[in-house]
């Protein structure tokens, strides 16, 4: 069962993956080209290039999903391929359900052998499926995520011609997150790791002729090889001290390492510490982490759908999970903790900031997903593993319900993504805004929504562990919860309320999406209601213990969720509902009541504004850092180093001085038997002076 | 089986081929030339069959020169014709015999002038390449690895681009100037051992002064093969000039000399040499690794930028070897032969259009994904595979290399690793501007996707490139014990010759 549930999507990505490149029935014969796959669809094309990009008239809508080409009728292909991935991903999910109640709920937790891998010396890495209760959550919601957004995928990607390749994307990216949350050993987690990259670069590029999203593949892949940069090294490291890369091996040999150093570059440092800071790098990296974040908006060039599934419920989790996962490791190196509380927090905070000055719909999710993500981090910094991962499980069905609900938006206006353009639907789509406010709610942690368990929980424990950056982390969650209250809201009314600001004709043309998109916005919903109020016993409360079992390992001294049950002074717990109701009604003045209202603010303190709408120079600041300086300097290297340096002094140089030499030694030969016999002379001459003087 | 000559029949049965080209196909008609090419096809088949039976018959558990064979040959120096292969010569000689075929396949078209010479040259060239892996006597290597470079200076030199000539003189003249050193280090150990049979000469003890000197003789020879820096200036014009079977060679097989005689050599016969020096070996690699990356990111022609990739790959490799344990040393080999096979279907993408377009400037391409799907995907994982995706070739060689230096010095562990981001950064900008963005140039519209012949030439590749990834056992399997005893015979001398000289220390 288990290796079904993980290679069914790898099985449905080759069928689709062989659908989209040698093409099952095309939609219209190919005429005059001949070859390619796609070129049916290339005349509607060019037709439909020009209108669509009508709308491209605003500076800040660069993010638009406007890609989409009238294809004619689906065609068996399409269809074939449609079928075959949702169909495996939904038994996928099904079988992933059974098992999270066999395995997490019964407590039987197993890990099931594959094949070797590498083996070289004392390094001994297997593919195995590793099922335990952290799996069983992840694998869960994974599939669920999954099986919702391939469904509606087929409505919302209906009018591309590439369907195939799209749904096989989306099954390859399925398959790789399932390899990651299954690994049995750091390498494995390490190939999930990349997979997952691979796809999100893939599926950030689906429309490969916009350059920006070309851009923005290429930098999301870049920046998370910066993170696993640092994750390689800390796998080395990790061997290094434990000689393994197995959990088990390596859990097991952690306690005893406490005092163990490890040089590493020139200095000594705690081996925990350093290996487990160095894995951190890789988990900011992939979960979009304040100095690794650059990446996660720009990756709104993908399909919605992308969003959705990828850069909100599953791959950007990956860090989380990674760091539950290495719990038993982490806790023995309280300075990795601390600084993982650290960034954590700020992330939260930071990018709360940015999203609301943001007018792209999905950016604005894109940045309330990396502030989410920063809760969870903190979270996982002061032991509340627990809870970070029951924030990692309803922030999935609300923050996808979000994106597939602002995808339903902008499916229903005609691609349109800028906020400032919209307004005044909601009664033209009611179905999507009903959801829309189930996500909002669940997101600022109304009370019974699922956000409420797990965010309440996370602040609570992070305050309860007593520790300075366990204070740090709850004031700036604190502050970061009333932003995301009011830029959710903000988001809500100008996308539903007040006067129509869009197109007539769009405006008009405004209608709810088909059957096959809302589908999953229901079963998504039905998440954000009932994910919190159904499973936070088992997650946080007090069966937390027999149903983690030991996959997750909090030191006593260190259980912050133990303390937050017990001494807690009220008012924490109210907080985050107070300052979420404040942002709540913020929002309401500041775009129902008074209009103007926001346009004055942003006049007044145009310096913050300006700076929390460039997303604090990060862009900026790395261009001009890292990349203008690489560019330069390969230039530079190529044309001075090996140009002028090394030809010009070694086999040019040389050339031309044996040229050179040639030359003039071509100038004694002249041909007079004299000058040869003088030449001679002087020989004779020195060899008889050389023999007297030394011989 | 143990008595059939199955090493010198693999090594010379390219020069039946060429014997049977030069008997029966004069004249130039297009059925000649037709029958030269199936010949030529044929023979390399027959010869990668042969040296799959040389590793079925290998035995992994040995750890010594297998399938050995030996001839007086010059008894009066006591040079003799031996031939055997062990754990480290093995796989390179299946991917000789692997990556020939394809290269035939790939110069099918492409090549229209002087067929037969040139099947010739690269028939002669097989002959050298695998004769270079399996020579056990220092004067038959010396042979087999110097002739190596006629073929090849006349496929650049006659079958080459503009600048050929250029190229075809740098690229011997680098690689000659090391041979003379070498050939001398091969006469001072014969003076001293008085045989010039690796085998013996491997168990012999060089004093110390004279292991620094063969040790740099060694290494002049090898450096420029890999190339390492700053002697790897000939490789990017070698292989923008070199006809696109001649960089897969190049390439695939011709840098793996280097390592390969490194490994040989360099380290169990002048272990102190090979201590002292290993820093030298560390610094010019990890310079290789970034250096080389900054620069391919900067490249406007395609076989430039892949060729910079490999003297970025091959820094890991000699990074590897010179950790001098089990991870490095393994992960050494297996990129070389991920290298070889991974930089080999590089080169072949870039043939691919140039064949089409007759342009290796990446300005001229973009948005081929829209007409050529397939080429696309083939292209995509080749390049992924370059940057060592896990899953792929690339990350397992890659992966051990950098595990087993970062056992021995951080520093280069994590200097190298930044390779991981500059080479991801070079190889996605190059896909990007080939292969993604708008299909806007009439000409390069009009291309048209992989042939069934370009088909057959990627398939064994990514076959070979997925298996490599993912069971890479079958490969590592081989080497372990080869490489085991390798280091075993490294760290014995090394032990004795340091018990040597602390005891003359206290003698003194």
């Amino acid at each position: 069962m288990e290796v079904l549930v993980v290679f069914l999507p790898l099985l449905a990505f080759l069928i689709a993956g062989s659908i989209a490149l040698f093409g099952g029935p095309k939609a219209a014969p190919a005429a005059g080209h001949g070859h390619g796959h796609d070129h049916g669809h290339d005349h509607h094309h060019h037709a439909h290039g020009h209108d669509d990009h009508a709308h491209h008239d605003d500076a800040h809508d660069d993010g638009h999903d406007d890609h989409h080409v009238v294809a004619g009728p689906p065609t068996v292909g399409d269809r074939a391929a449609q079928f075959v991935t949702t169909g495996a991903v939904l038994l996928s999910a099904f079988l992933s359900w059974l098992l999270f109640f066999d395995v997490a709920v019964g407590g039987h937790p197993r890990t099931i052998e594959l094949a070797t891998w590498i083996r070289s010396g004392g390094l001994d890495v297997s593919w195995a499926l590793r099922v335990d209760q952290l799996t069983a959550v992840m694998l869960v919601v994974v599939n669920s995520v999954s099986a919702c957004v391939h469904l509606y995928s087929i409505g919302y990607m209906a009018e591309d011609p590439q369907k195939p390749r799209f749904m096989g994307y989306l099954s390859l990216f399925t398959f790789a997150m399932l390899m990651l949350v299954t690994a049995d050993n750091l390498v494995q987690l390490f190939f999930g790791w990349e997979g997952v990259g691979l796809a999100s670069y893939l599926l950030i590029n689906f429309w490969y002729e916009k350059p920006s999203a070309n851009a923005a593949a290429m930098k999301a892949f870049l920046v998370n090889r910066v993170g696993d940069f640092g994750f390689a090294l800390g796998i080395f490291a990790i061997f290094v001290l434990t000689g393994s890369v197995q959990f088990d091996a390596i859990f097991a040999k952690a306690s005893t390492l406490t005092g163990a150093s490890l040089h590493f570059l020139s200095w000594d440092f705690n081996g925990l510490t350093i290996a487990c800071l160095l894995l951190f790098m890789g988990a900011m990296g992939k979960s979009a982490q304040l100095g690794l974040h650059t990446w996660l908006p720009d990756a709104m060039e993908g399909p919605t759908p992308v969003s959705a599934l990828i850069h909100a419920a599953t791959m950007v989790t990956a860090g989380v999970f990674m760091l539950c996962r290495l719990s038993p490791v982490f806790e023995y190196a309280p300075a990795a903790l601390e600084v993982v509380a650290v960034v954590g927090g700020l992330t939260a905070f930071v990018a709360a900031t940015i999203g609301f000055t943001q007018f792209d719909i999905k950016r604005v999710i894109a940045y309330s997903t990396m502030s989410q993500l920063g809760y969870m981090f903190f979270a996982a910094g002061v032991s509340a593993y627990g809870a970070a991962m029951f924030h990692l499980f309803t922030h999935a069905f609300f923050k996808a319900l979000l994106f597939l609900g602002a995808g339903s938006v902008i499916h229903a206006l005609h691609h349109e993504q800028d906020m400032r353009k919209m307004g005044g639907v909601w009664r033209k789509i009611p179905f999507t805004y009903a959801v829309m406010w189930i996500g909002n709610l669940a997101l600022a942690g109304l009370p019974f929504f699922a956000g409420f368990y797990s965010k309440d929980m996370i602040l609570e424990a992070a305050y309860a562990s007593g520790s300075p950056v366990g204070r740090f982390a709850f004031a700036l969650g604190i502050a970061a919860a009333l932003l995301t209250a009011f830029y959710s809201w903000r988001l809500l009314f100008m996308t539903f309320h007040g006067k129509p600001r869009m197109e007539k004709s769009v405006y008009d043309h405004a209608h709810e999406s088909p059957i096959v998109m809302l589908i999953p916005l229901a079963v998504l919903a039905l998440g954000a209601l009932f994910a919190g109020v159904g499973f936070h016993q088992w997650f946080i409360g007090h069966d937390r213990m027999e149903f983690w079992g030991k996959a997750i390992l909090a030191l006593h001294e260190h259980d912050s969720i133990e303390a937050a049950h017990h001494h807690l002074p009220g008012w924490v717990g109210l907080a985050p509902l107070v300052v979420g109701l404040i942002g709540i009604a913020a929002a309401y003045i500041a775009y129902i009541q008074i209009p103007s209202l926001p346009a004055t603010f942003a006049r007044l303190f145009k310096g913050l504004h300006q700076f929390l709408s460039n997303k604090w120079y990060f862009d900026e600041l790395y261009d001009a850092l890292f990349t203008r300086p690489a560019k330069a300097l390969g230039h530079g290297l190529w044309k001075s180093g090996d140009g002028a340096l090394i030809d010009g002094v070694g086999p040019d140089g040389v050339a031309a001085a044996t040229r050179d030499i040639a030359g003039r030694v071509s100038r004694v030969q002249s041909g007079y038997v004299y000058h040869y016999a003088f030449a001679m002379v002087i020989g004779v001459v020195l060899l008889v002076a050389w023999l007297s003087m030394f011989g | 089986m143990a008595s059939w000559p199955l090493l010198s029949f693999t090594t010379f049965l390219p020069l039946v081929g060429v014997a049977l080209i030069l008997l029966f196909c004069r004249g130039t008609s297009p059925d000649v030339v037709r029958n030269v090419r199936f010949i030529a096809l044929w023979t390399t088949l027959v010869t990668f069959v042969l040296t799959l039976f040389i590793w079925i018959n290998f035995d992994p558990r040995n750890p010594g020169y297998q399938m050995v064979e030996k001839a007086a040959w010059i008894p009066d120096f006591g040079i003799t014709y031996h031939m055997g292969v062990d754990g480290i010569s093995v796989l390179f000689v299946v991917l000789s015999g692997f990556l020939m075929p394809l290269c035939i396949l790939a110069s099918w078209e492409a090549v229209q002038l002087r067929v037969k010479e040139y099947m010739i040259a690269f028939l002669a060239l097989e002959t050298l390449m695998i004769g270079m892996f399996c020579a056990l006597d220092f004067v038959l290597f010396y042979m087999f690895f110097e002739g190596v470079l006629i073929p090849m200076f006349l496929i650049i030199g006659i079958w080459g681009g503009g600048r050929r000539v250029y190229a075809a003189f740098k690229f011997f003249l680098y690689t000659l100037l090391g041979s003379v050193l070498m050939l001398l280090a091969i006469l001072a150990m014969y003076y001293v051992a008085g045989t010039t049979d690796v085998p013996t000469i491997t168990a012999t003890q060089f004093p110390r002064n004279m292991q620094l000197w063969l040790w740099l003789a060694f290494f002049a020879s090898f450096a420029v093969k890999v190339p390492m820096w700053p002697v790897h200036t000939w490789l990017p014009d070698a292989h923008v000039e070199a006809p696109t079977a001649g960089s897969v060679i190049l390439a695939g097989v011709l840098l793996k000399m280097g390592g390969y005689g490194f490994l040989r050599f360099n380290i169990p016969i002048l272990p102190e040499a090979t201590e002292y020096f290993a820093p030298l070996i560390y610094t010019l690699s990890v310079i290789a690794v970034i250096y080389t990356s900054l620069v391919a990111l900067a490249q406007e022609d395609m076989k430039k930028l892949i060729a910079y990739s490999s003297v970025a790959h091959m820094g890991f490799v000699t990074i590897g070897m010179f950790a001098l344990n089990q991870q490095g040393i393994e992960g050494s080999i297996f990129q070389m032969l991920s290298h070889g096979v991974v930089s080999g279907a590089l080169f072949l993408c870039v043939g691919v259009v140039y064949d089409r377009l007759h342009t290796r400037e990446i300005a001229r391409y973009g948005g081929l994904v829209k007409n050529m799907p397939k080429y696309a995907v083939v292209f995509l994982f080749m390049t992924m595979a370059s940057v060592g995706l896990p899953g792929t070739a690339g990350f397992v060689g890659e992966f051990l290399v950098l595990l087993g230096v970062f056992r021995d010095n951080t520093w280069v562990a994590a200097l190298a690793a930044t390779g991981m981001v500059l080479g991801a950064a070079y190889a996605l900008w190059l896909y990007r501007r080939v292969v993604y963005g708008k299909l806007v140039k009439p000409d390069v519209k009009a291309m048209f996707d992989l042939t069934p012949r370009e088909v057959a030439i990627f398939v064994p590749l990514i076959v070979v490139v997925l298996w490599m990834g993912v069971y890479p056992s079958s490969f590592l399997n081989v080497t372990s014990a080869s490489v085991e005893h390798l280091i075993q015979t490294y760290q014995t001398k090394l032990a004795a010759s340091h018990a040597a000289s602390g005891l003359s220390v206290a003698a003194r």
